[in-house]
């Protein structure tokens, strides 16, 4: 007695030729392919927000542009004409600040955090407290710097604006740049060890350059989203219409020039917030690329 | 007479090298990770300009041996060491001796290789740096990676990634970055398990090449590569009558000595390949 090919399911004996080309003929293909249309269509309406913004921006935004956005000074009134040169140096100059602090703690807390004493218990609570920092209400922070830096030198400045916008950035910074440095192999750290490297010296020399690229990204990502942040900019850096004197007087940003303009009852300010919303945009976008740029493997 | 207490000063494991051609000499009383007895009582001497192999079935402690002589061990933190390992009249395991200094003078070759992301002259010029080498720098990384049997290879490409190498090169690249600083002993850790058969003939002919000027020490799981190049062989095995799984030394003695006519049964069982 032969037996039927149990095996392969299959009881129509050995001369049996299956069909093996496509159809959308069974009930199995249908469904792939209709779930197939559905993912592409669910991100597509998922792009739309995306793409009508960047649209609006580049149409109201774009009508506006010119050399003189860049050059000029906010306009009072009734004024025509200005520009937002202020607010593009005061933004710049406060991520800066942001950035001073933000990136050399962040750094270093991250060696801590990865290589020092990864399994250590003041790691284990501040790595979580980070975490908890990611989600951390952006206006809080601009509380914080209030208390801390506009109450005590007793004048809204760039100084505390810089500073509210590097506890946003510091959680950011710490988290990317610990995961870049677990990322380096462990051969490659004992290999330095190997040679003769003292513990710091396996950071400096080997962890860190070869954490680089990931590092940076996150530093990138971290100063695209503190240059579009407005909250907790509102009550330490305040605004100025003029340009900036120094880090310790009230500082224009384009974020809080947006705010404002943007409810303003006059056309030509109306225009502005949107020529500023735009080259905000191209900011936070040349931050997000160059992030892109760095963090690409080579070879 | 206490009948408990076994002869050790004649034991068959035991091998003679006189004091002033050993390069390392040293007793492996208790190596410990945490409570696990890893190895116990190997006593090896490791002779100048000659290449001495260690071979044994997985897990009888070779690396843990190996690491060992230059304190890589310590970097886990539940190691634990018994016994004096002696390198050139110093003990390091003295409790004055920086284990990051001790690393300088011997070199480490792993089983992966294992070359720093940066070009490949950083590789080789990364320990002279480290131990601020102040003569001619390329004339040394030069020398190195022609000791290594790679510089025709690559002294048109010295600013390319180390990572760009093919594997034989990485680890011929890793050999050079380890002789660069010129060590007295070079820890090879199975430096051919991750090479194809044509790299690891290369590896093997550099080794041979190098032991001019360096002592050097392979583990190795491959028996046919201890013959072609190890001058003397230790045999180590897994003791399984106490709790846990100790490594020991069974037997040390010349290559050929160690693979034609071993005085252990147990080394005997292993080369006829009974067990492995």
């Amino acid at each position: 007695m032969s037996q039927p090919n149990i095996a392969h399911g299959d009881d129509r004996g050995r001369g049996f030729v299956p069909d093996l080309r496509r159809t959308l003929n069974n009930r199995r293909a249908l469904r792939s392919a209709a779930l197939s249309a559905l993912t592409w269509v669910v991100a597509l309406i998922a792009a739309v927000p995306l793409f009508s913004v960047l649209y609006m921006l580049i149409v109201e935004g774009g009508a506006r542009f010119g050399l003189d956005l860049f050059t000029e000074l906010p306009p009072a009134g009734f004024e025509m004409g200005g520009g937002f040169g202020n607010a593009i140096v005061g933004t710049l100059v406060m991520v800066s600040i942001a950035a001073a602090i933000s990136v050399p703690v962040g750094i270093l807390g991250a060696a801590y955090l990865s290589e020092l004493h990864p399994d250590h218990k003041l790691a284990a609570v501040s790595r979580f407290l980070a975490k908890v920092l990611t989600g951390f209400p952006s206006i809080l922070a601009g509380v914080f710097a209030y208390a801390a830096v506009v109450v005590l030198m007793g004048t809204y400045s760039a100084l505390a604006g810089g500073i509210a916008l590097s506890v946003l950035m510091l959680p950011t910074v710490v988290l990317t740049a610990e995961e870049s440095m677990k990322m380096v192999p462990q051969r490659m750290k004992d290999a330095a060890h190997g040679m003769g490297c003292t513990r710091s010296q396996v950071i400096w020399k080997v962890v860190l350059p070869t954490a680089l690229p990931g590092i940076l990204t996150g530093v990138m990502l971290a100063v695209a989203g503190a240059a579009g942040e407005s909250a907790p900019l509102l009550f330490t850096a305040l605004f100025s219409n003029y340009w900036l004197q120094s880090i310790h007087e009230p500082t224009a940003s384009l974020s809080i020039l947006i705010y404002n303009f943007s409810g303003m009852p006059f056309e030509n300010q109306i225009e502005l917030a949107w020529a500023a919303s735009l080259v905000l945009v191209m900011i936070v976008l040349f931050f997000n690329i160059l992030s892109r740029l760095i963090g690409r493997p080579k070879v | 007479m206490n009948m408990l207490q076994p002869a050790v000063t004649d034991s068959p494991a035991s091998w003679h090298v006189p004091s002033e051609r050993m390069a390392i000499d040293c007793n492996l009383e208790k190596v410990f990770y945490g409570s696990f007895l890893a190895v116990r009582d190997s006593k090896l001497p490791i002779e100048k300009g000659k290449i001495t192999g260690f071979i044994g079935p997985s897990g009888c402690g070779k690396s843990t041996v190996l690491r060992s002589l230059n304190r890589m061990n310590d970097m886990i933190p539940v190691f634990r060491f018994e016994g004096h390992v002696h390198f050139l009249g110093q003990d390091i395991y003295a409790r004055n001796v920086d284990p990051v200094i001790v690393r300088r003078y011997i070199g480490m070759v792993f089983q992966q290789p294992n070359p720093f992301t940066m070009s490949i002259y950083d590789n080789v010029a990364f320990g002279l740096r480290l131990n601020r080498y102040r003569g001619d720098m390329d004339e040394r990384v030069e020398r190195a990676l022609q000791r290594a049997a790679l510089w025709r290879e690559v002294k048109d490409k010295l600013k390319a990634s180390g990572l760009s190498l093919s594997g034989g090169q990485q680890q011929r690249l890793c050999i050079a970055r380890a002789i660069a600083t010129e060590p007295q002993v070079l820890l090879m850790d199975e430096p051919c398990s991750a090479l194809d058969p044509i790299a690891t003939r290369q590896v093997e002919e550099l080794m041979i090449e190098l032991k001019e000027n360096y002592s050097v020490a392979l583990v190795t799981h491959n028996m046919q590569q201890a013959t072609r190049v190890a001058d003397t062989t230790a045999f180590f095995a897994v003791d399984i009558s106490r709790a846990g799984r100790t490594g020991y030394l069974v037997e040390m003695g010349e290559t050929r000595q160690i693979f034609e006519d071993p005085r252990e049964e147990l080394t005997k069982e292993y080369i006829r390949g009974e067990f492995s």
